[in-house]
């Protein structure tokens, strides 16, 4: 019996190590003095001071801001909308739709790059940050319509009927009610389209040109010659990402339990009522 | 009862090539509790939907007012509903739940806390502004759903089946309630159920409906003691349906035997059919009747014995407090007005 449990802790110590120390090592190496990427030479911050002052570097964490927050946005609204519409076809409609909507989902990455290539190019549109923008919108919004989707299916299907009664316009049903209630499938959408369309290389390399790069392409551009910038860049990622999960994934239980120290107060406020009701 | 409010005119509606309502005419007045009352899949809950506006009807006419409103949306009418599961705002507590209609129409903030607070009261549910509607009780959010429909001031109220999720005990309560805001805020309750106790309890016109049809209009005590045919017998209460024939005025036959009666009308010999209702019938002697039998069972309900007497040509449903063996030879008596003849319905 102890055995195995030795066993397991080595197992999953041995897991975690290979999962982070590569991470650990990209990290400890952006403070490196000199450029090697074996030997630990000294403390410094000079990798960080080459990230601020490379334009290349500082438009590209532009372009992959800009195009992850319009992309998101756009794709959410997209798909939250196909997602309702959806749960109001027809059952044949909305099946083939749902069907559909998976493929580009379990299509290979360089698939959709190229379709999206050949398909910009045959139409003549230049290559830049519109094709690309245009791709991450494509590639999101079915991650979208998966996640909101089944939130919008699960609805009382009286709940729009209800609103419209009391008086609301079916725009107002939808601001006032719908939305409200599918939020949790909305925020999934949310950083699912962020986090995808942030990190995204192939479909990015193949529909950009004119120079425009994220992120992704011009680390990849750099991998070429040893360049500890790229250190600096993923520390400041890896940073970034660190602090977005442990916001996501302790704001539900901060605000929950908020939520019942409230109703906790509410219920001991009018306790006597609970008992009269009876 | 004073105006007509709403009028119904040969309305039908289709579902893909389903005819689910064939030509309905129906009055509805004003101040009236009216309950349309059927199994499911009769239509009632789809007249309430085009009433409310969730559907629009095939063919037909809905008059409200004299005005035909069959293709005004459901935010522009002046008739409010009460949901099936309440379909209340889950992430709005009491108050805003309540006070959705008004928010909606932007009306002044202190006059809405009032508002709420009177209507509220109303339902009995003083005191509950600040609770979160998905802690509330099934009784609670049913007077939570009537409270944010009655405060838009509707000029009638649709509730569909709104006693369905409750037990019995608070379902018995439920119906009194309603009725007594009914009586209070004074304007027109159309009422869906497939529950004809709660039917004949509550209302001052009873719809019975089968198959998108409607079967009789009247009033509680009309319908349970004067049947029009079969079905709405058989729907309402128990009763004991027995073929036979009218053989003139004031005389009819059943099971070879003659009986007199108080039903007109008919055609000479014409084919009917009998209701009897088991609390109408008497268990005698053999000797006192024309109609005799044995006790085939015998079952405590609570308040009577459901006895069952086979005869030569039937079984009879009788309840009575006074107990029969099983076994026992008896007579079955009834007066002439406990027997009531019915058209006999077309197949």
């Amino acid at each position: 019996m102890k055995k195995g449990k030795i066993g397991s802790i080595i197992y999953v110590a041995l897991c975690l190590a290979f999962f982070y120390i590569p991470i650990i090592v990209t990290m400890v190496f952006s403070f490196n003095s000199s450029k090697s990427l074996t030997k630990f030479t000294g403390f410094s911050l000079k990798w960080y001071e080459a990230l601020v002052t490379d334009r290349d570097i500082v438009s590209a964490v532009g372009v992959s801001l800009s195009i992850a927050v319009i992309a998101t946005v756009v794709s959410t609204i997209l798909g939250t909308i196909t997602a309702i519409g959806l749960s109001r076809s027809r059952r044949v409609v909305k099946e083939w739709l749902l069907n559909v909507n998976n493929i580009p989902i379990m299509n290979p990455e360089i698939v959709t790059a190229i379709s999206l290539m050949i398909l910009f190019s045959s139409m003549k549109i230049e290559r830049g940050y519109v094709t690309m923008l245009l791709a991450h919108i494509c590639f999101c919004t079915p991650y979208v319509i998966t996640s909101v989707y089944p939130k919008v299916r699960s609805l009382d299907p009286n709940l729009a009927n209800a609103a419209m009664d009391l008086g609301a316009t079916p725009f107002q049903a939808l601001t006032k009610v719908i939305v409200p209630m599918i939020k949790p499938g909305i925020y999934a959408g949310v950083l699912l389209s962020f986090t995808m369309s942030f990190d995204d290389f192939v479909i990015s390399y193949f529909v950009t040109g004119n120079g425009v790069a994220n992120i992704s392409i011009i680390v990849y551009n750099m991998t070429k010659r040893t360049n500890p910038t790229i250190n600096a860049l993923s520390t400041i990622v890896i940073i970034v990402i660190v602090i977005t999960l442990l916001v996501v994934n302790l704001a539900p239980a901060i605000v929950k339990k908020r939520q019942e120290r409230k109703k906790k107060a509410a219920g001991l406020e009018d306790g006597s009522l609970i008992e009269t009701e009876k | 009862m004073s105006n007509k409010i709403i009028e119904l005119k040969g309305l039908t509606k289709n579902f893909d090539d389903q005819q689910v309502l064939k030509g309905i005419d129906l009055n509805i007045y004003e101040n009236e509790f009216l309950t349309l009352l059927g199994p499911s899949g009769c239509g009632k809950t789809t007249i309430l939907r085009i009433i409310a506006g969730f559907e629009e009807p095939s063919n037909g006419e809905l008059l409200f007012n004299g005005i035909d409103i069959s293709k005004v949306p459901p935010y522009k009418r002046e008739i409010n509903t009460v949901f099936q599961k309440y379909a209340l705002f889950p992430f709005l507590n009491v108050h805003d739940n309540v006070a959705f209609g008004l928010n909606l129409k932007k009306v002044d903030k202190s006059v809405i806390d009032q508002k709420v607070s009177r209507m509220l009261k109303l339902v009995g549910l003083e005191g509950f502004e600040k609770r979160d509607v998905t802690l509330l009780s099934g009784g609670q959010q049913q007077r939570v759903a009537i409270a944010r429909a009655l405060i838009n001031e509707p000029k009638v109220l649709l509730l569909d089946e709104p006693l369905g999720a409750l037990d019995a005990k608070l379902r018995k309560e439920m119906q009194f309630e309603l009725k007594k805001i009914q009586k209070e805020v004074g304007i027109t309750f159309i009422f869906v159920t497939h529950d004809q106790e709660e039917a004949l309890s509550m209302s001052d016109t009873v719809v019975v409906m089968n198959n998108g049809i409607i079967q009789q209009i009247g009033s509680p005590v009309d319908i349970y003691n004067e049947p029009e045919n079969r079905f709405v017998a058989d729907f309402i209460g128990d009763s004991n349906i027995i073929e036979g024939n009218m053989i003139r005025d004031c005389l009819v036959c059943f099971d070879g035997i003659e009986f007199e009666c108080v039903d007109k009308g008919f055609k000479e010999n014409e084919e009917v059919e009998v209701v009897l209702r088991p609390e109408d019938i008497d268990i005698v002697e053999p000797d006192k009747s024309k109609l005799k039998g044995t006790v085939a069972s015998i079952v405590f309900k609570g308040v009577h014995y459901e006895i069952i007497v086979r005869t030569a040509r039937r079984d009879y449903k009788i309840h009575t407090t006074d107990y029969h063996e099983v076994g026992k030879d008896v007579g079955l008596s009834f007066t002439d007005e406990d027997i009531h003849v019915m058209y006999k319905m077309e197949n």
